[in-house]
């Protein structure tokens, strides 16, 4: 259910790494719990990100929440589409409902994050 | 969450439907199943069915009822004088503050239902009852009633189908047989903007008449959030976020359910006054560029606050953000540019006289 190849943070968010790249988004639990996404809010390309701070916010009819950062970089492309097509988010939170692309700073921040094992018994205990 | 929460009699329903389950008024009721969007959306295009059993319902009945009751709402209940009419109308203080809005039927002779919000039960009852004289006896049905809200495009037909004739005319409420069997009232009236009837039947029937509705394939089961989405959609206000006992009729925007003409009803002194005056603020539909505007917001003119969001959502017909605020009546004008203070920006929103939306079932 959620992908093997990816990393997961408590904030229900994934990170798929590519070399010093690292795409980011928010896992299925994540858009289930808050419905249908209306409006992303993110950052530009350039700004810089730091692990666990705030760096932009999603919201359904009923709820806005905050996204923290996972990890820290600098933002190197984000997801136009979802301007026009929030709802991908829903549909395709690992695929097309992607949000930011980032160069990381620290790959050593990667060991902190969640295996997709660990992300599902995360789930399951917060439930 | 659950401690101390009412339950309606669908509520096993609501839970086998995976609904997701929330605090109101009271109960524990489903705020939406599908999901909101969708739900909308049904109502729009299809039909769809609402859980609304925890909203209250009165019987007043006797010889002096008509009086007693027109002396207690703002509206003229001469213009349900005919049998099986129904009425919208506020209910006032002294103040002129509004208690509660609520519908009145004339059921019968020397009768009247009245279905009001579900958050004001309790002070509604004791407020009618407390302005009736003895011999007008008065009855809360709540809760052996239960109330089901089926509204848009498609709902008429199938209600024909089902009580085997066409269901009242718009406004006005009579008795039916749902698949020959179960007894019910229905009202065609709705808080949706679409066509469609509101069924009264016995609390142990309303189980049957919400799986015979969800039958049909073309009736989504929808909850709170799409009931909100939906109504604002209208610019119908929500007693508790658009309006309260604070707050007056005319500056409510329902001057048009105030009769002063009728004679003297509770607060209608006072009401008469502001009407002559003017209200210095007045509830206005803004329409919203970007963002979501939500209850509390900032309502800024030329960078000065000058309102606070009342009632706002997103528009799942238009999608885009949409509110009520109360503003200075000098700003009240269709047109007007102001802003909203959403979180961290500030978005521009426009003075809309509602409905935000006018093309439905009921417009048609």
């Amino acid at each position: 259910m959620n992908p093997a190849d990816l990393r997961y943070d408590k904030e229900h968010e994934w990170v798929r790494v590519e070399g010093d790249t690292a795409t980011i988004g928010i896992s299925d639990f994540a858009q289930d719990q808050l419905g249908e996404v209306v409006y992303v809010d993110l950052p530009s390309v350039g700004d810089e990100l730091a692990a666990g701070e705030t760096f932009g916010e999603i919201e359904s009819v009923k709820s806005v929440s905050e996204l923290f950062a996972p990890l820290s970089g600098t933002i190197l492309e984000i997801n136009d589409e979802l301007g026009t097509s929030p709802e991908s988010i829903n549909s395709d939170p690992y695929g097309a409902g992607w949000m930011v692309k980032l160069t990381l700073s620290d790959a050593g921040q990667l060991e902190s994050l969640m295996s997709a094992d660990e992300y599902e018994s995360f789930v399951a205990n917060e439930a | 969450m659950t401690e101390g929460l009412s339950r309606t009699p669908l509520y096993e329903e609501h839970l086998a439907l995976g609904a997701r389950m929330v605090p109101f008024a009271g109960f524990e009721m489903p705020v939406q199943y599908a999901g909101i969007i969708d739900e909308h959306r049904a109502v729009r295009s299809s039909a769809g069915i609402f859980d609304v059993c925890h909203m209250a319902e009165f019987r007043v009945f006797g010889f002096e009822a008509f009086d007693a009751l027109q002396r207690i709402v703002s509206n003229d209940l001469h213009k349900i004088d005919e049998m099986g009419k129904a009425v919208y109308t506020v209910m006032c203080d002294e103040t002129g503050g509004i208690i509660d809005d609520l519908i009145v039927y004339h059921t019968g002779d020397l009768e009247y239902l009245i279905i009001a919000n579900a958050s004001n039960r309790a002070v509604d009852a004791a407020w009618i009852a407390a302005h009736l004289p003895e011999e007008v006896e008065f009855v809360d049905e709540s809760d052996r009633t239960g109330l089901i809200a089926f509204q848009g495009p498609e709902a008429v037909r199938i209600i024909t189908e089902l009580t085997g004739e066409e269901p009242p005319a718009r406004f006005r409420i009579a008795e039916a047989r749902l698949d020959g069997s179960i007894p019910v009232l229905l009202a065609r009236t709705g808080y949706t903007g679409e066509d469609g009837v509101e069924i009264l039947c016995a609390t142990s029937d309303a189980p049957a008449v919400w799986k015979l509705l969800l039958s049909y394939p073309e009736i989504a089961p929808c909850g709170l959030g799409a009931r909100d989405t939906l109504r604002l959609e209208m610019g119908y206000p929500l007693h508790g976020t658009d309006m309260d006992r604070s707050i007056d009729p005319i500056s409510a925007g329902l001057s048009w359910v105030v009769s002063l003409k009728k004679g003297e009803f509770i607060g209608s002194d006072v009401l008469a006054k502001i009407k002559e005056a003017g209200p210095e603020r007045r509830l206005v539909g803004l329409t919203v560029s970007e963002g979501v505007p939500r209850h509390g917001y900032p309502v800024l003119h030329e960078g000065v606050e000058v309102g606070t969001v009342a009632s706002g959502t997103f528009s799942p017909t238009l999608e885009h953000g949409i509110a009520t605020a109360y503003i200075p009546s000098a700003l009240a004008e269709p047109g007007t540019c102001l802003e909203i203070v959403v979180r961290r920006k500030t978005v521009s929103a426009v003075v809309t006289r509602p409905p935000f939306v006018t093309a439905t079932s009921l417009s048609a």
